[in-house]
């Protein structure tokens, strides 16, 4: 069969998309500062990680804020070796969800282990951290 | 109904693809596009250059001055699509109706798919730091299933030897060859536990059904119609951490639940099922869901041979989206179509035709990481 004929397109598209965070700013603020914030609902009492400024669950906007303290058990993890397009610099990495001890859930990188030591049921802490080239984020690290 | 060849499709653009499956659906259906009211059409459409698909294929295929939607539920948008064109008619608004799946996903490169669809969980929580991709979603369930159930790498890849080959069979599948357990195993980890032979292929495709009322059925004098029983639907968090578990997904539990009730049947009622097989794990784990074994009994059915041609309840017997390919928005219109020809019982070759009991045939859908479930009971 002939190769089939196509015609590259001149118009490429870049884009960056800005992420509104005003009404979660704490979080991302305390994440500068090591401490990593939850919300909680002050009319039914959820506490929401990822934080949120309104309630899903019984639709009120009152939520304060609560410090986690980060201690955690991993339910599920992967590695990541092939990785999507804007990720192609980093070397693989490995995605857990872990269930930390006030009882809402988070995923995230976790650094500090061989892919082969990582096991169901491990104990990791949930610890912010800016990246070098100055992202906020956060990461589970092995107890 | 009508459905092109999928595959590495850069022979044709996305309308000159689904001109072949629509084409073939009008003429069956003795409607011509003029004749159409409505077209409902199943499309991702993020790695094809048109951003409103919808609009350039009906201009292709003369559907202009139908009304007219793109249905999104990411991998679930070709039932959504069938479920809006469905529903229009239920409800007596119109008395037939087109629904397409389009999706042309091979002209942009692997990573640029990978980042995409990676994008399409939760992108602020588990993209922008993380970098998910859709077999990072489905290995966490595959490590947790592992965990609970005893389920082995080896039964992971039972799924996509079987698969396979159906799919080598099927003359409209992307994938023909037949595979072996070491060959998977021996494929390069793309997210561990998941290898290059348990994730499906990045598939060009389009298929087309007419739908129409009792009474246009009538009128147009079609033979053996088959028609949709019901259509069951639910959804699930888009984090994937405020989910209870990783072992099944709660959307296709509770969208099959609401399909048997409202078709007044159960499990075993079921002739053939194409269920939503993106990695091999989903396969597994869609048997349990869908109430075709108890929770954590899915890798026996695939070490049984249950889910065979000739075996209990026969799943994905067209290859799947394993073997057949996974045109994102076409893969819930390609299963109606595919069940419409088993339950027609006029599958060729002979033995990719599944015995037929009750003429009952179930379509499992699932778009995202379980984010929007469907199943569609079909029946002639
Ligand atoms: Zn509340």
């Amino acid at each position: 069969m002939d190769k089939p004929l196509t015609l590259k397109s001149n118009r490429t598209l870049q884009i960056t998309y800005n992420l509104p965070i005003s009404r979660t700013s704490k979080f991302w603020e305390g994440l500068k500062e090591g401490k990593i914030y939850a919300t909680k609902c002050e009319k039914c009492g959820r506490l929401h990680f990822p934080p949120v400024a309104d309630c899903g669950e019984c639709g009120s906007s009152n939520m304060k804020w609560i410090e986690l303290d980060g201690e955690g058990e991993i339910e599920t993890f992967t590695q990541v070796v092939v990785k999507p397009a804007s990720f192609s610099k980093e070397s693989s990495y490995i995605v857990a969800i872990a269930r930390l001890k006030e009882g809402v859930k988070a995923l995230a990188w976790l650094i500090g282990v061989e892919r082969e030591d990582v096991e169901v049921g491990m104990k990791v802490r949930l610890v912010a951290r800016v990246t070098s080239d100055g992202r906020v984020a956060y990461e589970f690290v092995p107890i | 109904m009508g459905h092109s060849r999928f595959g590495d499709r850069s022979d044709v653009n996305l309308s000159e693809l689904t001109f072949e499956a629509v084409q073939p659906s009008l003429e069956e259906s003795g409607l011509t596009a003029k004749e159409i009211p409505y077209v409902a059409v199943g499309s991702m459409g993020v790695w094809s250059e048109e951003p409103l698909p919808a609009v350039v294929i009906a201009e292709y295929c003369g559907l202009t001055g139908a009304g007219l939607v793109r249905c999104e539920a990411a991998c679930a948008s070709g039932s959504a699509a069938a479920f809006t064109a469905y529903s229009a008619i239920a409800s007596g608004q119109m008395e037939s109706a087109l629904v397409v799946g389009a999706e042309k996903m091979r002209q942009i490169d692997t990573p640029t798919v990978l980042e995409m669809i990676g994008r399409a969980g939760y992108y602020l929580w588990e993209f922008e730091n993380f970098g998910m991709t859709f077999p990072a979603y489905y290995a966490v369930h595959a490590v947790q299933h592992m965990e609970k159930y005893g389920t082995t790498e080896e039964d992971l890849a039972l799924v996509a030897v079987k698969n396979h080959r159906y799919g080598a069979m099927n003359p409209l599948s992307h994938l023909q060859h037949e595979i072996t357990v070491e060959k998977v195993l021996g494929s390069s980890v793309i997210a561990w536990p998941l290898k290059l032979y348990d994730c499906c292929p990045i598939t060009d495709g389009a298929a087309a059904l007419v739908l129409a009322s009792e009474e246009k059925v009538k009128e147009l004098g079609v033979e053996a119609p088959v028609w949709i029983e019901a259509i069951g639907y639910s959804s699930d968090t888009a984090n994937l951490s405020k989910r209870e578990n990783y072992v099944g997904l709660e959307a296709s539990v509770r969208a099959s639940r609401m399909a048997y009730k409202l078709a007044g049947i159960s499990p075993k009622d079921v002739d053939v099922a194409t269920v939503h097989d993106c990695f091999t794990i989903a396969e597994i784990m869609a048997y349990e869901d869908l109430g075709f074994c108890e929770k954590g009994e899915g890798a026996r059915m695939i070490r049984e041979g249950e889910t065979e041609v000739d075996g209990r309840i026969p799943v994905n017997i067209d290859g799947g989206l394993k073997a057949k390919g996974h045109p994102i928005g076409t893969t819930g219109v390609s299963m109606l179509a595919e069940l419409t020809k088993q339950l027609r019982e006029e599958v060729k070759p002979r033995r990719r035709q599944a015995p037929m009991k009750n003429y009952t045939a179930l379509a499992h859908n699932t778009g995202g990481t379980g984010h929007y479930g469907y199943v569609t009971i079909l029946r002639r």
